[in-house]
């Protein structure tokens, strides 16, 4: 297949990914940002949400009080942010419809669908409830369109590339979560596992709807460990960062069985996925979670970019 | 201007044989269920995507093409001759290109002027004693046929570049048979859907020496905000081959490769939609970002086919359609089968006096326009606009031919007050292989909606319909 229709294939699943979590970050942090100081509200939640999306710096450069208004703006439909929700949609449709004969119908329809809906929310006018429907029309999108790529794509490299782009985006925003909420909203002079962050580690497991699958696969109360072992290396949670590059190995190694070739992608996310493997939740909390995170988005980072010169360029 | 003849009622008022069973079905039909399957046609169109440029990034760039649900209908008869004309006349379209590029025996005899050649915008020095593979330079070519009476067919423009439109041609009647499937029972009308197969064998066919058994055929788009993406991405789709952008082809060594994920692939043969200008910075535009660097190269060394040939402008030029008569009765010994629309060539002393004195009755056109731009219709223009075009025709009269204003045929149209008689025309499209010429039934035609005009291009407010052949 032509490169760049990989590269758009991968895209389009990315973006649709990330309007997801953004949806699902902003969610969490207006929940928390109402919760009373006593019980884990630390009043920067909404300067938080911007080091989670990774956009704090392009923040910066267009506003200057972290606001709810502005950073709900700035995230949610922000046209000069690239990776607002709108801007991934719009660029996900754009990508889309530059391949439109690789996708099938139903994949069309869901983002041309959801391109169409996204000009219909006006965020000046909205209220409080309004934007908490917007989030959840966000994320039934994006399950729209990931439900329409798994039950209608052929499985060829089309579906696999498209699947590689799900995967890497989904590993980095998981990575991201835990890193953020773990330096950011705990307050210095409170003791990591103290009571105080009970609420903010149930936020994590909400954003990543997984807050009922903590209590099914661990049967206690909150543990921070506990919750980083169900994120980072637990392969029946499907968020997790292990279930994540159970994937990646998977479609590459598929990608590499149909080209009868194997190359730097193939090596590099099996290393990344034996050291997941290789790992306890101990030794990631010895040498520290924040260095353990930073090592892994480098890493997943690095695979992007393997990924892009052995095959979207 | 003379009435126009009526497709449907003739000219006596008595229906035409072809029209028949349509008319029956017309005074049949109640007029909520048109307007019921006018709905669904157009939900239908949009639901499989032509509005795709609808929602461009500035909300309202582009359209829906108003689609008549009234078909147009030809005889067996009629398409023949049709037929038969537009094989002579694209020979011959074929054998001018390559003579003007070779031995030059039609200027040497004087048939055309030699400075309308070398002085024409679509010439490519370039292309001069570098035959092309087979002999073809047209390989796709939209012929525009207008009918003014039950027997009288004249050629309106040769589209020798990339002529556009044959998707709807394809999709209009794909809606038709989906709505009225009762219609196709009772006329028998001859099949279209072999057009991707005929235009695919076309491409392999020309395919260069180096090629092997299995030539690797592309598209090459300008991109998703060109106007007719939605036709390169359909017929791309329909053809099985890629749809390819600047950027995935590059020459390496007179060799042209597409970027794929499994390394380099060779390209044989590139049906391209961009234009001769911005296909190769090295050799024309520098500023093109469209096209493929080294191109120009490679296919000059024989190592890869563009269709169309470049340099296929020159016979397309509507100066040089003043000569087309004659080129076909020179290229194939015989007189034309289809006639061109009469035309005054203003770069003609005597015929500039004429045109100047009878602006109010002349279309004038502009020798490089297309899609309707750049034309001056005399009968419904204002005096400022005629004064205008006097002015423009004094100072640069090369530039612009004139013709009478044809009274183009009419055929019922469903409109906002009922079924109505509006002026069409006929863009049949013409496939030259190694092997054969290659036309299926029909083609596009394009109806000016609005009451009285003439002017059916899409961009100034034009729709389409399907074109029946009757098979009977």
């Amino acid at each position: 297949m032509l490169s760049r229709t990989a590269d758009n294939l991968y895209w389009v699943s990315r973006y649709m990914e990330r309007a997801e979590f953004l949806a699902r970050i902003l969610d969490a942090t207006a929940r928390l940002a109402t919760l009373p100081a006593a019980y884990g509200g630390a009043g920067n939640e909404w300067q938080s949400v911007l080091l989670t999306a990774g956009a704090a710096e392009a923040f910066e450069a267009l506003y200057d009080e972290p606001t709810e208004r502005n950073v709900t703006e700035f995230l949610a439909f922000s046209p000069e942010n690239p990776s607002s929700i709108r801007s991934c949609f719009e660029r996900a449709r754009s990508n889309a419809r530059a391949v439109r004969t690789a996708l099938t119908g139903e994949m069309w329809e869901a983002i041309n669908g959801a391109y169409l809906e996204l000009r219909r929310y006006d965020p000046k006018s909205m209220s409080r409830e309004e934007f908490a429907r917007f989030l959840e029309w966000v994320k039934s999108a994006s399950l729209a369109f990931d439900g329409s790529a798994y039950r209608t794509m052929l499985r060829n490299d089309n579906y696999w590339f498209s699947r590689l782009g799900v995967y890497l985006e989904r590993a980095d925003n998981t990575a991201r979560i835990l890193d953020v909420k773990y330096h950011v909203l705990l307050p210095e002079n409170e003791t990591v596992g103290g009571s105080l962050d009970y609420f903010q580690w149930s936020t994590i497991l909400r954003e990543v709807s997984a807050l009922t699958a903590y209590h099914w696969v661990y049967r206690e109360s909150l543990k921070p460990w506990l919750v980083a072992d169900l994120l980072i290396l637990n392969r029946q949670m499907p968020r997790s960062l292990a279930s994540s590059y159970e994937n990646i190995v998977r479609f590459l190694d598929e990608i590499g069985r149909a080209y009868g070739r194997q190359g730097v992608s193939q090596r590099l996310s099996r290393t990344i996925l034996a050291r997941l493997e290789n790992t306890r939740i101990e030794d990631v909390f010895r040498g520290g979670l924040h260095e353990f995170i930073s090592g892994f988005v480098a890493d997943n980072a690095k695979l992007g970019s393997a990924i892009n010169d052995q095959y979207l360029v | 201007m003379a009435s126009a003849f009526d497709e449907m009622n003739g000219a006596d008022g008595e229906i035409r044989e072809a029209y028949a069973a349509l008319k029956r079905w017309l005074d049949t039909a109640p007029p909520d269920h048109l307007a019921l399957r006018r709905s669904q046609a157009e939900l239908f169109f949009r639901r499989i995507g032509i509005t795709f440029a609808v929602y461009g990034d500035s909300e309202s760039t582009e359209r829906l093409i108003p689609f008549d649900i009234i078909p147009r209908v030809l005889t067996k008869p009629e398409w023949t001759r049709l037929e038969e004309g537009l094989v002579q006349r694209v020979t011959a379209l074929n054998a001018f290109l390559a003579d003007i590029y070779g031995p030059r025996e039609c200027l040497k005899a004087g048939i055309v002027p030699e400075d309308l050649i070398y002085r024409n915008a679509g010439f490519r020095p370039e292309m001069v004693g570098r035959p092309v593979p087979h002999g073809i330079y047209c390989h796709i070519a939209g012929i525009d046929i207008v009918r003014v009476g039950p027997d009288d067919f004249y050629v309106l423009e040769d589209n020798a570049r990339t002529p556009s439109g044959v998707s709807y041609m394809l999709e209009n009647r794909e809606v038709m048979m989906r709505l009225f499937p009762e219609l196709f029972t009772e006329n028998r009308v001859a099949p279209v859907e072999n057009y991707p197969d005929s235009l695919l064998a076309t491409l392999r066919s020309v395919a260069p020496k180096t090629a092997g058994r299995d030539p690797v055929c592309v598209l090459l788009t300008p991109g998703q905000y060109n106007s007719a993406f939605y036709e390169h991405s359909f017929l791309a789709d329909k053809l099985g081959i890629e749809l390819v952008e600047g950027s995935d082809l590059f020459v390496r060594e007179d060799v042209c490769y597409m970027r794929t994920t499994e390394g380099p692939k060779r390209v044989d043969v590139i049906y391209r939609r961009i234009d001769d200008d911005f296909l190769d910075p090295l050799a024309f535009r520098p500023d093109s970002v469209l096209g493929v660097p080294g191109i120009v190269s490679a296919y000059q060394a024989g190592n890869v086919t563009l269709c169309n040939a470049i340099g296929t402008g020159v016979a397309d030029d509507k100066a040089v359609y003043s000569y087309m008569p004659d080129i076909v009765k020179f290229f194939t010994g015989k007189d034309p089968i289809l006639n061109n629309v009469p035309t005054y060539r203003c770069r003609e002393k005597e015929s500039l006096s004429y045109v100047l004195d009878n602006l109010h009755e002349l279309v004038v056109k502009e020798v490089n326009g297309s899609g309707g731009y750049g034309m001056l219709v005399g009968p419904h223009a204002t005096k400022h606009q005629i004064e205008d075009f006097r002015r423009k025709l004094k100072t640069a009269p090369d530039g612009f031919i004139a013709q009478p204003t044809l009274a183009l045929s009419t055929c019922p149209t469903f409109v906002a007050s009922g079924v109505a008689p509006r002026h069409v025309d006929l863009r049949p499209f013409v496939l030259s292989g190694a092997d054969k010429v290659r036309i299926v039934p029909g083609g596009l035609t394009r109806v000016a909606l609005k009451d009285g005009s003439l002017v059916v291009n899409s961009s100034q407010g034009g729709g389409t319909k399907d074109t029946w052949v009757l098979d009977a």
